[in-house]
């Protein structure tokens, strides 16, 4: 008399759930960019006093003057010159591998891996750009640099280590980044700056 | 005779849908790491230049933008605009308004304070500047830098094919 009926647990309707999980999709799909930024990382000198600013003293061979004017042409050394051509003028000045007296003088140091070498620690980029010269074009000159230098890196380090740079371990890297140091010089419109790579990582 | 081949009738068995949301969820959750959200609303059209050498650039957080290029339609500000050159007017964005030379400073030291201090010593500054901009106004802007000790600059731009 007093049996209750057996009743069954009903069961919760979740069909809507997958519709408000798609549009908290949607939602983040439209708020959100999945761009990567990608660029030239390059290290700023710390900033100088002006009255404290020397003009270095250094031997002409030693020098490479990159420019670009305000019609963006780019000339180094006096010739006129394009992107391409400048990457491998720079790793010919850099690497000097022939010890010309034209090109920048080596120094003999103690590297690690290397033992005693012959490293080019005494070369200079002298960058100078006009205020009219389009970013482009200074992008294009940036881009050529690095490319010269990583070119010289890959070359050392799949000689030495037998694999590209970036596969070396840091100390390879360190290594390799004191035979082939990046010494750039930007002469800014206004103010003339250094632009170096100390630890020889930037790239 | 009729009612012997009368067939059974049959219930269209239903699709189990309980773990559809779960799927979802984990497309989801993908998605909500994989990307960041769109912090800043566009004032400035740029078209970044082309490099074969560009490489990503480090950790999200300690990436600070500034933005240069020309003025979207509708916005323009010309107490703002920076005029170095030929090729007309150029704006600089910080954040979510156009800015001058001058606050470039203060906006650096305010992105530092905000960082933790693994952050502020890997500090990029990434410089996302049209390809017609004059080099006066990147060479002005990168002084600011180096004075506010912003020593890591990256130049914003596109992988050429």
């Amino acid at each position: 008399m007093f049996k209750r009926p057996r009743r069954r647990i009903p069961s919760l309707n979740t069909t809507a759930t997958a519709d408000i999980s798609f549009m908290l999709l949607i939602f983040f799909l439209v708020t959100s960019s999945m761009d990567t930024d990608k660029g030239l990382t390059r290290q700023l000198s710390p900033p100088q006093q002006e009255e404290h600013e020397v003009d270095m003293k250094v031997k002409e061979r030693n020098v490479l003057i990159i420019k670009i004017d305000e019609h963006d042409q780019l000339t180094c050394g006096g010739e006129a010159t394009s992107p391409e051509e400048l990457t491998e003028r720079i790793k010919t000045f850099v690497a000097n591998k022939d010890n010309d007296p034209t090109l920048p003088e080596q120094s003999v140091r103690e590297v690690n891996f290397f033992g005693q070498c012959a490293v080019s620690d005494r070369h200079i980029l002298s960058i100078q750009v006009d205020r009219q010269t389009s970013y482009d074009a200074y992008f294009q000159l940036q881009n050529a640099i690095v490319a010269a230098y990583r070119q010289l890196r890959n070359e050392l380090a799949i000689k030495r280590f037998g694999r590209p740079y970036s596969k070396c371990t840091p100390d390879q890297r360190q290594a390799i980044g004191m035979v082939y140091p990046q010494r750039i010089s930007e002469e800014q419109p206004t103010l003339a700056a250094v632009e170096s790579d100390e630890k020889g990582g930037g790239r | 005779m009729k009612r012997m081949f009368k067939r059974r009738e049959h219930n269209m068995p239903e699709l189990n849908t309980s773990s559809l949301p779960d799927l979802i969820f984990t497309v989801l959750f993908f998605f909500m790491i994989v990307t960041h959200m769109r912090d800043v609303d566009p004032k400035v059209t740029y078209r970044v230049p082309q490099g074969s050498e560009v490489q990503k650039t480090g950790h999200k957080s300690a990436v600070t933008y500034i933005y240069i290029g020309r003025c979207m339609p509708g916005q323009a500000q010309d107490d703002l605009a920076l005029t170095d050159g030929k090729k007309g007017k150029f704006f600089i964005q910080l954040n979510d308004r156009l800015a001058t030379i001058d606050d470039i400073k203060a906006h650096i030291e305010k992105e530092r304070a905000s960082m933790n201090s693994e952050d502020q010593t890997r500090m990029t500054v990434s410089i996302k500047a049209d390809r017609d901009v004059p080099m006066g106004i990147i060479a002005d802007v990168k002084k600011q830098l180096q004075q506010s000790m912003a020593l890591r600059i990256n130049y914003s731009a596109t992988e050429k094919e």
